[in-house]
């Protein structure tokens, strides 16, 4: 069983109905049985960094899901919820993160050419880096995952499994242990997306 | 790099698909279910449901369906029509849309973009304009093209883009039905004032028009038809391996 961590941040229906469609039991959820009993965790988010970081911690998810991650539960990020995993965010200010994945989450706009558009919104390419991910296994180098985002992970070199270019290479998903994430969104991405989370919801 | 997005736009009334000639002339063409499942395996980046229901057992078949499509395709879903407040977006979000459309409504509440894109972010709010040129001005038009607002287009869609539109949809009321290609004057002229996502609507009668479209316009984000993609005039596939071939990047 996989558990969505439900912190009153953005719409869950299609990451859940995508888990379903793959034949994973899964619970949108806020109750700590519920995630300590969770096979996998997954963590989403839309919006601004320190607006979603803030309800994490009131939620009391920040801790639950930093303990149940550092018992080597599998965790997987999604977008925001990525984001989150990092050490830092310079998105309006400085902001820490989980801490699960070291690095630190800046603008696009820092790297990426004048003249493209922001955000980046639209399907793009992954590229893997250091080996195959096993959340990668069902799927091929250059396949196109779906990305809406202005903000990206840096100085994770180690941890980044699949980058993207757009005017510069961006990180496209991290991995340090158990703990994923993925700046797209695989429950909007098509059959490659789903391939992604089905190779997660395997792992335990 | 990223890719020039291909979507099909389904028109929903009384939950089937329909597709007018200049807004007028309505045909059945498909159930939206299997429609939408179509264009998701055969290549189709993006969806855009359009609810033309006027009644309130419509608008809830509406979301039924919605729902439905939401929970068996896995690409981004994006819903307009009877968009007049940020209750409306919430209740087509929870049904799984991604992003919301906007059009008469924006029109209607000057603050409707604004406060949407505060509460749901500029990612989710995607102002569809319907434009028309009257005496040589690009004026927008509001009610599915039936009322002449009297406002100049490019100011208006700017604006709508700095209260925080993610996206823009425009719909050349000229080209339209017409199916001999798309605006292209008034899609440079839009995409040259804005630095969002420009969709192109109205006019595609054939492959060459997206080549036409994305060589002439590089700035143009995306191409949006309808009917030549229901009656099967153009597949997706081919049309996007038509793309491929000439230096296009795409989805494939």
């Amino acid at each position: 069983m996989t558990a969505i961590i439900d912190y009153g941040v953005g719409n869950l229906f299609s990451l859940k109905s995508s888990l379903s469609y793959i034949g994973e039991e899964a619970v949108v959820t806020s109750d700590t049985k519920e995630i300590r009993d969770a096979g996998r965790l997954i963590l989403p988010g839309v919006g601004a960094f320190a607006d979603a970081a803030a309800k994490l911690r009131e939620s009391g998810m920040f801790e639950l899901v930093r303990e149940e991650a550092s018992r080597g539960k599998p965790l997987m990020g999604i977008c925001l919820g990525m984001q989150m995993l990092f050490d830092r965010s310079f998105e309006y200010g400085e902001h820490s993160g989980l801490g699960l994945v070291h690095g630190e989450v800046r603008p696009i706009s820092d790297v990426i050419p004048a003249g493209l558009k922001i955000p980046q919104i639209g399907w793009n390419a992954l590229r893997f880096r250091n080996g195959v991910s096993p959340i990668f296994k069902y799927i091929s180098e250059g396949d196109f995952v779906y990305f809406v985002h202005s903000y990206y992970g840096t100085q994770c070199d180690n941890h980044t499994i699949a980058d993207t270019e757009y005017g510069a290479y961006l990180t496209a998903a991290v991995q340090n242990g158990n703990v994923y994430g993925c700046q797209f969104h695989p429950e909007k991405s098509g059959p490659v997306g789903l391939s992604i989370l089905r190779a997660f919801c395997e792992l335990s | 790099m990223i890719t020039k997005r291909i979507i099909p736009c389904l028109d929903v009334r009384n939950g089937r698909v329909v597709k007018g000639v200049n807004f007028e002339g309505l045909s059945d063409v498909d159930s939206p279910v299997e429609l939408a499942r179509y264009y998701s395996e055969n290549g189709a980046d993006e969806l855009v449901f359009y609810d033309i229901t006027a009644s309130a057992e419509g608008r809830a078949l509406f979301t039924d369906i919605l729902r439905e499509v939401a929970s068996t395709i896995f690409i981004p879903l994006t819903v307009g029509g009877g968009i007049n407040t940020v209750e409306d977006f919430d209740r087509v979000l929870k049904c799984g849309a991604d992003k919301v459309s906007v059009n008469s409504g924006a029109i209607r509440n000057p603050s409707l973009i604004g406060e949407a894109a505060k509460r749901y972010g500029d990612q989710c709010v995607v102002i569809s304009a319907d434009v028309k040129r009257v005496d040589g001005i690009f004026t927008v038009f509001a009610k599915g093209g039936r009322e002449n607002t009297g406002m100049e287009a490019i100011e208006w869609i700017r604006r709508c883009v700095g209260d925080g539109a993610g996206e823009v949809v425009l719909n050349s009321i000229d080209t339209d039905g017409v199916k001999g290609g798309f605006d292209l004057e008034m899609l440079r002229a839009v995409s040259e004032a804005v630095s969002v996502p420009v969709i192109a609507s109205g006019g595609a009668g054939n492959s060459q028009d997206f080549i036409t479209l994305f060589k002439s316009l590089p700035k143009v984000d995306a191409g949006l038809a309808a009917s030549i993609f229901h009656f099967g005039e153009v597949k997706i596939h081919d049309l996007k391996s038509l793309l491929h071939n000439n230096g296009i990047n795409v989805r494939l």
